[in-house]
């Protein structure tokens, strides 16, 4: 065997080949066979042995893609689950309007209560804008997630192209998520490194946390 | 040197949801002169327009980020001394040194509570 894996094989055809090249590749690997029959230095039968394997593993991929319907999930499933999580956005954003619309209402009416009553639902109401921080930590965390379905879009299409599954590469449908993207080349480096947010619990740094960090600047 | 509560604040947050959180938490501990930013840049044509007492900036906006605002902000010579707090869900170590170097003032990890901003803000802008 040579030091060729599967894997850097697929890797490498996914990276180079346009969509329909690996129908070719089989062809061409198969006429090479074809030719080659006759005295066989051992160089030249492991190059047989190398090139039947490469046809072999093609055709195996090939089948793969299409058994697990590649193109479906590609298409449906993973366009369906950034229509669903943007949905997920826009319901929680809605209805945190509304929640936020009714505490401007009480903080109004609590205006007009006796001083102690007013001072507790006034307390109560800025509680309530507290928990509503929700709406932005989640809305982050979904789009870094449609941002990952995107990748995962893309790179499905890629396979799919390589392998002449089912035509081109596609775009992802998506909107383009909250990121840097678009910022100046001279900084979008630095910058884009530091778009990571938000951290999850165990892996973030508290208040306190980055106030010592701030502190130690002093 | 007693604090204007009459001054005026630019919160600035890409999320309609935040600025309003904000707003009203300001509210709460006695600012009602605020004015609203969706992101860097429009932040900082108001800066050009009008003098601020305070920013409170959001990080991960479009196109201007809040750091690039920061930075942006600390170039200028007329907006130099503006005093920022970033309001963010970055809570990576190497986000809060990038905005320390870049001239932050304090930092407000997400999500936050009104006790939090409230002492931030006196840490920034002096007691009241």
């Amino acid at each position: 065997m040579s030091g060729l894996s599967k894997q850097g094989r697929s890797a490498s055809l996914a990276a180079e080949a346009p969509a329909p090249t690996t129908g070719e590749v089989v062809e061409i690997v198969e006429q090479m066979i074809g030719s080659i029959r006759g005295d066989l230095s051992p160089g030249a039968l492991q190059l047989y042995g190398e090139l039947e394997e490469l046809a072999r593993f093609i055709r195996n991929t090939r089948e793969e893609l299409a058994t697990i319907g590649a193109d479906e999930l590609r298409d449906h499933d993973i366009a369906s689950a950034t229509d669903e999580l943007a949905a997920v956005v826009g319901a929680t954003e809605d209805a945190t309007g509304k929640i936020l619309d009714s505490c401007d209402v009480i903080a109004e009416i609590a205006a007009e209560m006796p001083a102690e009553q007013s001072a507790r639902a006034t307390d109560a109401v800025t509680t309530i804008y507290e928990a509503c921080n929700f709406q932005d930590i989640t809305g982050q965390r979904i789009t870094k997630v449609v941002r990952t379905l995107q990748h995962i879009e893309i790179k499905v299409g890629q396979l799919l192209g390589a392998f002449g599954a089912s035509g081109a590469v596609v775009a992802p449908k998506a909107d383009k998520p909250k990121a840097a993207a678009s910022k100046p080349a001279a900084s979008a480096a630095t910058d884009a490194d530091l778009l990571n947010g938000p951290q999850l619990p165990g892996n973030a740094n508290s208040q306190a946390d980055i106030d010592a960090i701030l502190a130690s600047f002093d | 040197m007693s604090v204007d509560m009459n001054m005026e604040i630019l919160i600035v947050d890409d999320y309609r949801t935040m600025l309003r959180i904000i707003r009203n938490l300001l509210k709460q501990i006695g600012f009602d002169n605020v004015d609203e930013a969706t992101d860097g840049s429009m932040a900082l044509k108001k800066m050009r327009e009008k003098s601020y007492g305070l920013v409170i900036s959001d990080w991960n906006m479009e196109p201007m980020t809040g750091l690039q605002l920061l930075k942006e902000v600390r170039a200028d010579a007329k907006l130099k001394s503006t005093p920022f707090i970033m309001v963010t869900a970055e809570s990576k170590t190497e986000n809060v040194i990038a905005a320390k170097q870049a001239g932050v003032n304090n930092y407000i990890v997400k999500p936050f509570n009104a006790a939090t901003l409230k002492m931030k803000l006196v840490a920034v802008i002096g007691n009241f």
